[in-house]
């Protein structure tokens, strides 16, 4: 027999009086709102822990198969020698303590009509709403002769923390002075937008030191990228030459790799490029479970209503963070966070029936280019006729001609910037 | 009397779980907005450092005037500058009131006990007139100075004495006799603060 809340609140007011001690807790279960949160990264555990804290009488269960996650945001810093990938390792107790039950499963499908989670093993789980925050699938086929195999052995993708960056961090640990670095940055949308650009220069401030005479070469899939003149004044002023970007329009795009002779084939005629360290960042895509769930268009990204972060392909169901189509605003840590708690809320008006309160969004990102000096970008964006807009006049680039003290200043606001928004994410 | 007890336990899970006064409404219109400056500044607006500062408890003025500061361009700034200039001047104000609510939670931090004892003595003469309670009260936009974050306290004041960062009068009055007193007295008196539990 299922019990509608009405029946409930019948049998609620008799139960001081007359309900059986056993069975009245198994009633109040079944009476709970449940939401279901797929992935516990940025966005996921954002939004599982803002739910409670929003609403602490929903039930919240966070579906992730991994113990801790590993932030992606400042493992550069673990590249340049700067921080350990265990600074960047956070579990879920935080969530617990909060009341999220966390179940350490993969989701392996996501039924919106049933309204149900299946993870590995079989196991279902019921849910009013359903969150997906499934981050981002890398398309290594995106690079002829590339392969996760090939990533986890050989010429990492680091895309996502974790050993891959540990494997970098290794090999440029015992690259030979005088060697070449080749990273390959993927055409837009991707993860990070100004990630592959921070990553050239906290190699460059590791080799600089340590090894003066090597060279990193950037291969690019776009002919302009995040931050860019701010990055680029940077290198030169701190690395002189050491670092070479080629653009798309300048055979940049990376079209295929032979891991045997460590060369990567670039532009429509194929140049041959030697490295001594290869770190390619494939296209990406909407996580695999995002996919599965039928949340992803023909380009493999989640269109959502921005007010509520609700699938346009499937109801009850949220995407939040990489996966979901929130342009303007960037693929970002700080956009993942701002979205989830513009979500949580959402979904605690639509199960009690209240009205969501006018979402509020916003992204600021640093990026460390080197010793005492970080640049940043900052986004306030509303949402008018469904389309999310910078508010004008707002938000946008470090200035160009930033004082050394200003730039030295970015980097502890970077710094705390990752203890503040990982402390909001994970409690 | 066991059974009494169990029947309210009861009762308040009950309560709790259908609704009725435990149900929490949705969050409003300026929560949302706050919520996107804690990314940031921390949790309910209190960092954790090591250098962006805690804005929970601040005055609304203190906060209004940062802020109008930050958007007309007066007040020394790497980013939020550039954040001032998204919210309306009701926007600010309705995230002031927000903040004021909040408790300052004060972090632990590392001072040189040397330069706290020489900063107290500072604060004492030159300084706690307007910074009462040893930095702990904003009144008249005084902020709160007792356990804000040390590099923070550093950059506001060099961007007082070199930056082009407006002092009150009074304030400036102070600052050059500590100064003249003692050219370790001003990191001395940001050690004393940031010490404050």
């Amino acid at each position: 027999m299922t019990m509608n809340r009405r029946d409930f609140i019948k049998l609620g007011a008799l139960a001081p009086a007359a309900a059986g001690l056993a069975g009245f807790p198994m009633i109040g279960r079944a009476a709970a709102k449940r939401v279901v949160v797929v992935g516990g990264g940025v966005g996921g555990a954002t939004a599982a822990r803002y739910l409670r804290i929003f609403d602490p009488s929903i039930e919240v269960t966070l579906i992730e198969p991994n113990a801790n996650y590993f932030t992606c945001f400042m493992s550069n810093e673990v590249l340049s020698g700067d921080r350990t990938l265990d600074s960047l390792k956070f579990g879920y107790q935080g969530l617990v303590k909060r009341g999220v039950k966390v179940v350490q499963k993969s989701a392996t499908a996501i039924d919106a009509a049933a309204k149900k989670v299946t993870v590995d093993g079989g196991q279902t789980f019921e849910f009013d709403r359903c969150i997906v925050s499934p981050g981002i699938e890398l398309k290594y086929d995106g690079i002829k002769g590339y392969s996760e195999a090939l990533a986890n052995d050989k010429i990492p993708a680091a895309w996502k923390a974790g050993p891959q960056t540990t494997l970098l961090r290794k090999q440029l640990e015992s690259m030979k002075d005088g060697g070449k670095v080749i990273i390959a940055a993927p055409a837009d949308p991707f993860r990070c937008p100004p990630g592959p650009y921070e990553r050239a220069s906290l190699i460059a401030q590791y080799l600089k030191v340590k090894k003066p005479k090597s060279k990193i070469l950037i291969l690019d899939a776009k002919d302009k990228f995040a931050k860019q003149d701010l990055f680029m004044a940077a290198w030169k002023e701190l690395y002189g030459d050491m670092i070479e970007w080629v653009p798309f329009s300048k055979e940049g795009k990376v079209a295929k790799v032979d891991a045997g002779s460590m060369t990567v084939f670039a532009g429509e005629l194929e140049s041959a490029h030697k490295g001594d360290v290869i770190n390619l960042i494939p296209p990406q895509s909407a996580g695999k479970i995002a996919q599965m769930a039928g949340l992803t268009d023909e380009k493999g990204w989640c269109p959502v209503d921005l007010a509520t972060f609700e699938s346009s392909k499937q109801k009850g169901i949220h995407v939040v963070g990489d996966a979901c189509i929130a342009s303007p605003m960037p693929k970002s840590g700080y956009s993942a966070n701002s979205q989830a708690k513009v979500c949580a809320a959402a979904v605690v008006a639509a199960l009690s029936g209240g009205k969501a309160a006018v979402p509020a969004f916003t992204n600021t990102c640093y990026s460390i280019v080197g010793p005492n000096w970080a640049i940043s970008v900052a986004g306030i964006y509303k949402l008018e006729g469904g389309k999310l807009e910078a508010v004008k006049g707002s938000g946008g680039l470090s200035p160009a001609n930033a004082s050394p003290e200003m730039r030295k200043r970015e980097v502890m606001y970077a710094h705390s910037w990752f203890n503040n928004i990982t402390q909001d994410i994970f409690g | 009397m066991k059974h009494a007890f169990l029947g309210t336990a009861i009762v308040a899970a009950w309560a709790m779980t259908l609704g009725g006064p435990a149900l929490a409404a949705p969050p409003d219109a300026v929560t949302m907005m706050a919520n996107t400056c804690v990314g940031c500044h921390g949790t309910n607006g209190s960092s954790t450092g090591p250098a962006t500062p805690t804005i929970a408890g601040m005055s609304t003025d203190t906060f209004i005037e940062a802020m109008k500061g930050y958007k007309d361009g007066s007040r020394p700034a790497t980013v939020m500058d550039r954040i001032a200039k998204g919210y309306t001047d009701d926007e600010v104000k309705q995230m002031a009131t927000y903040f004021s609510k909040l408790p300052f939670v004060r972090a632990q931090q590392k001072t040189d006990p040397a330069l706290v004892k020489a900063g107290a003595a500072l604060h004492k003469d030159h300084c706690e007139k307007c910074h009462v309670d040893n930095g702990r009260k904003d009144e008249d936009g005084s902020n709160i100075l007792a356990g804000q974050w040390l590099p923070y306290l550093n950059y506001a004041m060099t961007d007082f004495t070199k930056g082009g960062r407006e002092m009150e009068k009074k304030m400036k009055a102070q600052v050059e006799k500590v100064q003249a007193k003692d050219p370790k007295g001003l990191e001395a008196l940001m050690h004393f603060y940031a010490s404050q539990k």
